[in-house]
Formats: structure tokens, C-alpha cells, sequence
């Protein structure tokens, strides 16, 4: 009984963290940092500084009407938005938060993590196929490409890591990172390789031609009205944010920071550093977003295909014979 | 007790899923509903302790063989609607065929002795079907890259061949 | 219960309800929004025209192309996943047995390469 307690209990707690401090917050932080890209000011008129805009965006949607587009597949046109949050949101599990903070330490870690992000693309492909607009299904296809492009690179760079420290559990990952960790060059390479395939994944500029508003509309979320458009939204930020925190634990030591918090214990300490480097990786993928103009379709998937994927390929045996060679 | 929920809740799921796949009339639905199918497998695979084979159930199966898939009905005139019968309209000879199939898995079904060693799996999957296939299967392993590369050529050949 | 399933009762947890969680506000949706529909409002959007035919079209075979060939070098990562985490105890021969089956699935991707499968025109 006391463990059904805890299921509930972590289930709630992290879908509250995704919905409050990771899609309400980053939707924010996204309009703020583009604002001080482009040199304008940004939201500010809603709370102090125009804090609580995306607050008021959300209290606002939940007064519209849903529209079902004349066509549209109504089932799925339903449930592809709650399949995208829902895969984003499951990924949390393996992410370690601070020493002993984590929701399950699965023995099978950052390959759950890969899986169930592979979903994703499964919800992104029906809501363009149901929702009968030529721009959804041409982004839905699209996305769907370059995801499943873009996820072997990721994989690869995992798999570095992973040989590197000889387990695949979040956890077991960070404890083994011995410093200084940035010496191995292995670990660089496969950290960039990471940043270019975790852009490409999460579809954001330079690789954002899924939805491209300029060609596409908004690609394969064109159609969609107030809640669901928020459910894609709360997806698209969730799995952003996990893959920053992912990147943060194979590659910037997780959640052990250069000194320790004075007066607030491990635990607190942990936190604090996990968020902080979270966050600054979050606003490294939005300071990109808004600097740099979008790939064209054939040069996206060259990247992936014709550079990403050897690099990372001989990247992983240098590593492999590395260990081998040592061990 | 826990377990027993699970399982019946597997099945029910991976049962009525499988309906819907073989019933709809629409492509796309019967590939989207081998979903619920192939992740309910994964949680057979989970409940007997293997925690590998139900990771990659999820990325291999899940989430790019249904993928491939959508790409294949959205690449022929399936995902249109039209001219498309769904069905097979050759009712006598699909009976039979259906007939001995069954016949024949439920044959297998009876006479094979399943072994009964649920607890003996080791506890740590990942390094244990490494160390399987990389010391004693090192042959069927090296094989299968082998397998791979013959796909991929002959996907290849099939589909540069239409143009 | 056992370690394992367990970990992964957390995991259905998370799926099931989190698609209750994340279904909820459509409660409120359903309470608070107009509801008025017309044959116009549900027009697909395609640039201010009205919509031309259904936008269930045929596609290139490309898409399937690049489809095969990721799942092809996705059955290759999850080899590597078990590879990764015995490498340091089973040493140099458990290299040498991986490099080759990277090296003849590399010698795939030349020829998916060398043959356009990789182009996107």
C-alpha cells in the first residue's frame, strides 16, 4: 500500500514539476531570451517583469472551443497530442535529480530514456496524418524523418558514454564520471555530436522544418485548438528539458557541482546544481533557436547521414578500444 | 496478486488491440492500434524479468517498425482511402489457410515443454546477453550483421527499381 | 514484488496517469467554452483558400527509404547497448567481435551511400 502511495505521489510531483516549471517556465524563458536576442523587451505587462504571461496564455485556453477540422480523424486527431506529452513526461523516470533523488534507477537507464523518446515520433506522425491539412502531414512526415535521423547520432553518443563508464543506469553514470571528465576526447566529440542530434530532435531551429511557420504553417500542429495545442506544447518543452538534463548527466558531472551549498545538506545541494546546469543548457538550445537560420531539407538529413553518423560511429570505437585496451 | 492484475490487464489490452489491427478497415488505424499490441509485450516481458528485451520491444518495435510501417501505407495509395479494399475477398481459400495455421500453432502450442524457469534469469539483463552473445552465439551475432547488410541491399534495389 | 517489475510499475504509472493528468483539463475546457459550429469554422487551413481535395496524398519513397535504413542501424545500436557494459571485463576480443560487425554494417551504409539512398532528391 505505502508503495502505491509512492507511485502516485512521484507521478504527481513530476508531472507538476513538467507543467509548472518546465513547460510554463520555458515557454516564458523562450519569449524572454528571444526578446534579448532580438533586442526587444518581451512580455512584461502580466505579473512583475510580465512573469506570469504564460500563466494568463494558459487560463486563456482553457476558456476556448475545440475545433475539429472538417475530415480530421477524430480518435486519433484526440489522442496524438496526449501520446507526445505522455512520451515526454515518461522520460523523467531515469533522470537523476541529486544523490538518491530519482524517480526508479532502471537497470536499463539511458536505453529507457531512447525508447520511450522514440515514441514521440509515433504521436508526431498521426496528429499530421489525422488532421487532414497538407501542411500537417507534409511536417508530420518530415519531423518523422528527421527524428528517426537524428536518433541514431544521439544513440551513438550515448552508447560513448556508456562504454566509457561501463553502465547504463543514469545514476551509476554520474558517480563513475571521474574528474576531470572533458580530458577524454572521446567525451567531447560524442558531447557535440549530442548538442547538433538533441537540437535536431527536439525540432528547433536550424532544425526546425517539422513546423517551419514560414512553409508550413506550423507543420504537423497547424490544426490543433487550445488544450491540445498546449498538450503538444507541454511535450515539446518536456522532452527539451529532459534531454538538456539528460546531456547534463552524462556529460557535465549531473548533479555534483564545483563546491558544496553551505548549511543545506547533499540533497538540496544536488538539486540545486542538476537545475542550474539544466537551465543553462535549456537557454544554450534557445540562445541557438534564435540566432541561427533553418537548414534546408537535404542538408538536415546529410548532416545526420553523411557526418553525425560516422563521426559518431568511429567515435565510439575510439572509445571501445580505449576500454578494452585498459581493462 | 499484483502480478495476476497485471497480466490479465496486458492481455485484454494486447487482445483487443490485435482486433482492432486485423478488423479496421483503415490502414492507418490497424497500424497505429499494433501499438497498445507491442507495448502490452513488452509488459509480458517485463513481468517474466526481462527489463532488456522489454526496452528494446519499445524503441525497435514500437517505435520505429510502427513508424516504418505508416511510411509504407502513407507511400502507397492506402492512407488515400481509395480503390483500396482492405479486405481479402477470397473467402473460401483464406478460411483454410486460417484453418491449418491454427491448427498448426495450437499443435506447437500443446507439445512443446515449456521450461518453467522464470526465476533464473539473471537479474542484471543488459550484461548477461552481452556476455551471451559476444563469448558463446559470437557466430549468429556476426551473422546477423551479415542479415542487416542483405536488407538494406535488397531495399535498396527494390525501391530504386520504381523510379 | 520483485525489483524489476516493480521499477516498471512506475513506469506504467507514469503513462497511465499521466495521460489522466494531462487529460484532466479538458474538463474545464468542456465547461467553460462556447460551443458553436459552422461548416466554415472547420475548414482546414491551406493559405486562405478553400481547401482543394483531401491532403491524404501518396508519398515519395524516399521517406521509406530512410526509414528501413534507420531501423536497420537501430537493430545495430541495441547490440551495442549489452557490448558497452561487459566490454571491460571480457577485453580486447569482445572489441575485435563488435569492429567487425560494425565494420560490415559500415561497409552497408557505403553501399546506401554510394547508390543515392541517402540523397534526398
Amino acid at each position: 500500500m505505502a508503495e502505491v502511495i509512492r507511485i502516485v505521489l512521484s507521478v504527481v510531483i513530476v508531472f507538476t514539476f513538467v507543467a509548472v516549471g518546465v513547460a510554463l517556465f520555458l515557454v516564458l524563458m523562450e519569449r524572454k531570451v528571444s526578446a534579448w536576442v532580438q533586442a526587444r523587451i518581451g512580455p512584461r505587462h502580466v505579473g512583475p517583469y510580465g512573469a506570469l504571461q504564460t500563466v494568463a496564455d494558459l487560463l486563456k485556453l482553457l476558456q476556448k472551443e475545440h475545433i475539429l477540422p472538417a475530415g480530421a480523424d477524430r480518435l486519433m486527431f484526440a489522442a496524438a497530442p496526449v501520446v507526445v506529452a505522455v512520451a515526454a513526461l515518461l522520460s523523467y523516470v531515469v533522470l537523476p535529480w541529486g544523490p538518491g533523488v530519482i524517480v526508479r534507477d532502471l537497470g536499463v537507464g539511458v536505453l529507457y530514456f531512447t525508447s520511450v523518446l522514440s515514441l514521440e515520433v509515433v504521436g508526431i506522425l498521426t496528429a499530421g496524418w489525422a488532421s487532414n491539412n497538407k501542411y500537417a502531414l507534409l511536417g508530420g512526415l518530415r519531423s518523422a524523418a528527421q527524428m528517426v535521423s537524428y536518433e541514431l547520432p544521439l544513440g551513438f553518443s550515448i552508447l560513448t558514454v556508456a562504454t566509457i563508464t561501463g553502465t547504463l543506469s543514469t545514476v551509476r553514470m554520474v558517480e563513475a564520471q571521474p574528474y576531470p571528465w572533458y580530458t577524454y576526447p572521446s567525451v567531447i566529440v560524442a558531447g557535440l555530436v549530442f548538442l547538433v542530434a538533441a537540437t535536431a530532435e527536439s525540432n528547433r531551429i536550424p532544425f526546425d522544418l517539422p513546423e517551419a511557420e514560414s512553409e508550413l504553417v506550423a507543420g504537423y500542429f497547424s490544426e490543433y485548438s487550445p488544450l491540445r495545442f498546449a498538450l503538444f506544447q507541454l511535450g515539446e518543452y518536456g522532452s527539451l528539458f529532459a534531454t538538456s538534463a539528460l546531456f547534463v548527466t552524462l556529460f557535465l558531472g549531473g548533479w555534483r557541482g564545483p563546491f558544496e551549498l553551505p548549511l543545506v545538506g547533499p540533497v538540496v545541494d544536488g538539486i540545486f546544481w542538476f537545475l542550474l546546469k539544466t537551465y543553462a543548457v535549456v537557454f544554450f538550445f534557445m540562445w541557438v533557436r534564435w540566432t541561427y537560420p533553418r537548414f534546408r531539407i537535404d542538408q538536415l538529413l546529410n548532416v545526420s547521414w553523411k557526418l553525425l553518423l560516422p563521426v559518431s560511429l568511429a567515435n565510439l570505437l575510439l572509445a571501445g578500444l580505449l576500454i578494452a585496451g585498459s581493462g | 496478486m499484483a502480478e495476476a492484475v497485471a497480466f490479465y490487464g496486458l492481455t485484454a489490452v494486447a487482445l483487443g488491440a490485435s482486433l482492432m489491427v486485423v478488423l479496421s478497415r483503415n490502414m492507418v488505424h490497424a497500424a497505429v492500434s499494433l501499438i497498445p499490441v507491442l507495448l502490452a509485450i513488452a509488459g509480458y516481458y517485463v513481468l517474466l524479468g526481462a527489463e532488456f528485451l522489454a526496452a528494446i520491444q519499445i524503441l525497435i518495435y514500437a517505435g520505429a517498425i510502427t513508424v516504418l510501417i505508416l511510411f509504407v501505407i502513407l507511400l502507397t495509395e492506402g492512407a488515400t482511402g481509395l480503390r483500396v479494399r482492405p479486405r481479402n475477398e477470397q473467402v473460401p481459400l483464406g478460411a483454410i489457410t486460417c484453418l491449418v495455421l491454427a491448427a498448426l500453432l495450437i499443435a506447437v502450442l500443446t507439445r512443446t515443454p515449456w521450461p518453467q524457469t522464470r526465476s533464473s534469469l539473471p537479474e542484471y539483463n543488459p550484461g548477461a546477453v552481452g556476455e551471451s552473445f559476444l563469448t558463446a552465439y559470437v557466430l549468429p551475432f556476426e551473422a546477423m550483421s551479415l542479415l542487416i547488410v542483405a536488407c538494406l541491399v535488397g531495399a535498396i534495389v527494390v525501391a530504386r527499381r520504381e523510379e | 514484488m520483485r525489483e524489476v517489475p516493480l521499477d516498471w510499475a512506475y513506469v506504467a504509472a507514469f503513462a497511465l496517469l499521466g495521460s489522466l493528468l494531462a487529460a484532466l483539463p479538458f474538463v474545464v475546457v468542456w465547461l467553460l467554452a462556447p460551443r458553436s459550429q459552422y461548416p466554415q469554422k472547420r475548414l482546414t487551413y491551406e493559405s486562405g483558400v478553400i481547401p482543394f481535395g483531401s491532403a491524404w496524398a501518396q508519398f515519395h519513397v524516399r521517406y521509406y527509404l530512410y526509414g528501413l535504413v534507420f531501423l536497420l542501424f537501430d537493430i545495430e545500436v541495441i547490440f551495442i547497448y549489452p557490448w558497452t557494459v561487459v566490454l571491460r571485463q571480457l577485453g580486447p576480443l569482445a572489441f575485435v567481435e563488435m569492429l567487425i560487425f560494425i565494420v560490415v554494417l559500415a561497409v552497408g551504409l557505403m553501399y546506401a551511400w554510394r547508390k543515392g539512398a541517402l540523397e534526398w532528391a
